[in-house]
């Protein structure tokens, strides 16, 4: 029996794991990525970086449900021009850094692009579900999306991934529409938006009243958005939405996933990383496997 | 979990700056964890648990000035304990309390006590009338105050007054305070060598509360303060971010 490989190469980059943390989770400094590169994840991808100084929503700004997480964090970060330091500190971690990135126009996304130095791929965060002019105000349209996807590629000389929001009728017309612009890969999906009110108040909890929910609860709804995306494009689907095992890591393969990210779950588990992957090396062991015969099989398993 | 109601059952005026919310519920929790205190409207802010029922706090802006103009009956919603705590060990104990940091020690001075652990306490303040929870630490062991004004105890920062001890003979420092305080104090271990004796609660920025957002991590280790703290031992800290840098709520970094 040959061992299964769980290195990949994903658009070009390399990663010893199919792991991968997801944007906006302990992302904010390069010490924090470092650390969690150490902790056996295959790529991290930064807090979501935008042109100017944000501060993000009002406190309270999360809240654990118990059905997952609701966060209305409102993008905080300093600016893409403070953000190169936290960026060199991440990179000594030996692990790819992908930075997350996000704006309101193509331009804004370039602009970033250009001030960064050292990002090994960018993801376009065009879904955050809880900001007014920026997120999933812009990808829910497939003509903008396509343009920023293509400004972005024409700025960037590393590979672009676009992040999809669910909170769309369909999501397949915005994959499109991403694909079209040349991204590399697209990753689905972001959080699904929702609201959590106090009783004994009527208080919103939110700061920002409403956010977006992650963790368990949607699982099966990025389930089945990797699903559709796979069948419908021609490039690789990242998949991320409450994975917090390793056979959720194998069910979203099984969907058309190339990769999983992983955000909530390591709430409960630092180890979460290192834990999966060998998890799903022990897996694909068991049955003689590799990466490559679980991604998307489900889709061989029923008639077109 | 969503937050937890607590009513306000009784306000104490500590001092000019500082008040004492005494609630309804007793959160199980351990000396040096604390609570996310929702300010319904305005904010949602970190708070130690001063007593198993109370929080204590100094007004600096708008989510600590609406709590201390709270009444009884009032309400706020708490999410946590949160945090590790102080890890209780030792015998011959020195409590460390700058300004407000008095708060999260005076829990962990009357657990000490029932430990029958010897306590001195160095308290330090700005001024005598911003002492906080004098009588209650005198309680638990021996105090000494210290005033940057000299109007009470000691004239000048609280390290002065440590110089007075032998501070080999204490098994255990547990400090909370301003952070250039902190960061003497830690210093003046390091020349003992005994930073590995220490534990320090921290104060940095928090959003989430909970360890995932990223917020509240120092450097170089990429520690969360909320959640691998707010406690962390001296020989830790002696090499980080403490002292020098925080964050502000957009993430840059600010030098102290
Ligand atoms: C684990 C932890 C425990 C804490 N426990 C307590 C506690 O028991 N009691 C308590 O009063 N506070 C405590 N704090 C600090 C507290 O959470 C807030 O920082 C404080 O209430 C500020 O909120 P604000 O909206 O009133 O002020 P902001 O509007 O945030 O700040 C107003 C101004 O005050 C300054 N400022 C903010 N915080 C402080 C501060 N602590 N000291 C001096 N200046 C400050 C700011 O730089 C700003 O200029 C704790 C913090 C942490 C992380
Ligand atoms: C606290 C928090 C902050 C987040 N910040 C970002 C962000 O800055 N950019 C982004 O694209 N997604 C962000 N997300 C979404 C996650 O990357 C991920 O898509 C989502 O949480 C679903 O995955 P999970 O269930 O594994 O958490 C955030 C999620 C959480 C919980
Ligand atoms: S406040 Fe979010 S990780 Fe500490």
């Amino acid at each position: 029996m040959t061992q299964p490989e769980l290195s990949i190469e994903l658009t070009g980059l390399g990663m010893k794991n199919p792991v991968i943390l997801a944007a906006g989770i302990l992302g904010t400094t390069g010490a924090s990525l470092k650390r969690i590169a150490g902790s056996g994840v295959g790529a991290v991808i930064t807090k979501s970086i935008g042109t100017i100084p944000e501060k993000g929503h009002p406190n309270p700004s999360l809240v654990a449900l118990e059905c997952g997480l609701l966060n209305a964090m409102g993008l905080p970060n300093p600016s893409y021009k403070e953000f190169n330091d936290e960026l060199a500190t991440a990179k000594e971690g030996d692990v790819p850094v992908i930075v997350s990135i996000f704006g309101s126009h193509p331009d804004e996304f370039s602009e970033i692009i250009e001030g960064l130095e050292g990002a090994d791929a960018f993801e376009l965060n065009l879904s955050c579900p809880h900001s007014q002019q920026y997120g999933a105000a812009v990808g829910t349209d497939p003509v903008l999306v396509e343009k920023i996807t293509k400004a972005a590629k024409t700025t960037a000389s590393v590979p672009i991934w676009v992040k999809l929001t669910p909170n769309v009728t369909d999501i397949v017309t915005i994959g499109e529409a991403a694909s079209r612009g040349g991204a590399d890969a697209v990753v689905a999906i972001n959080t699904i938006r929702s609201m959590a009110i106090d009783i004994h108040s009527g208080y919103p909890i939110l700061g920002n009243l409403y956010g977006g929910l992650s963790g368990a609860a949607i699982r099966p709804v990025a389930v089945k958005c990797v699903y559709d995306l796979y069948r419908a494009l021609d490039i690789p689907v990242i998949g991320v939405g409450g994975v917090s095992k390793w056979e959720d890591a194998v069910e979203m393969m099984m969907a058309g996933a190339s990769a999983v990210q992983i955000g909530s779950a390591i709430y409960d588990n630092f180890t979460i990383f290192s834990e999966i992957s060998e998890a799903l090396f022990t897996f694909l062991k068991s049955r003689d496997l590799n990466l490559g015969d679980i991604i998307g099989i489900a889709h061989k398993k029923v008639k077109q | 979990m969503k937050p937890v109601n607590a009513v306000i059952k009784e306000v104490i005026k500590e001092t000019p700056t500082i008040t004492t919310l005494i609630f309804d519920i007793k959160p199980d929790a351990i000396p040096g964890q604390f609570v996310m205190v929702w300010i319904r409207g305005v904010d949602e802010v970190p708070m130690a648990l001063s007593h198993p029922n109370s929080i204590t706090v100094q007004r600096v802006g708008d989510a600590s000035e609406t709590l201390s103009n709270m009444k009884p009956g009032d309400s706020i919603g708490l999410r946590g304990p949160f945090g590790n705590g102080f890890e209780l060990t030792g015998q011959r104990i020195m409590i460390i309390a700058g300004g407000v940091g008095a708060a999260p020690l005076l829990p962990l001075a009357h657990q000490l006590r029932l430990r029958d652990a010897k306590i001195s306490i160095l308290l330090g303040a700005k001024t005598s009338k911003e002492l906080l929870f004098e009588e209650q630490f005198s309680r638990s062991g021996e105090l000494k105050a210290a005033t940057d004004d000299g109007s009470k105890g000691y004239h000048g920062v609280i390290t002065g007054l440590m110089d007075k001890y032998d501070l080999n003979s204490f098994d255990m420092f547990y400090v909370c305070g301003p952070e250039m305080m902190m960061r003497a104090v830690l210093d003046m271990l390091h020349v003992n060598g005994l930073e590995n004796r220490s534990q320090f609660s921290l104060h940095r920025y928090f959003k989430c509360g909970i360890g995932v957002c990223g917020s509240c991590t120092i450097d170089p280790w990429g520690l969360r303060v909320c959640k691998d703290g707010p406690v962390f031992y001296g020989d830790i800290l002696l090499n980080s971010e403490l002292g020098k840098y925080h964050r502000d709520v957009t993430g840059k970094k600010i030098m102290f």
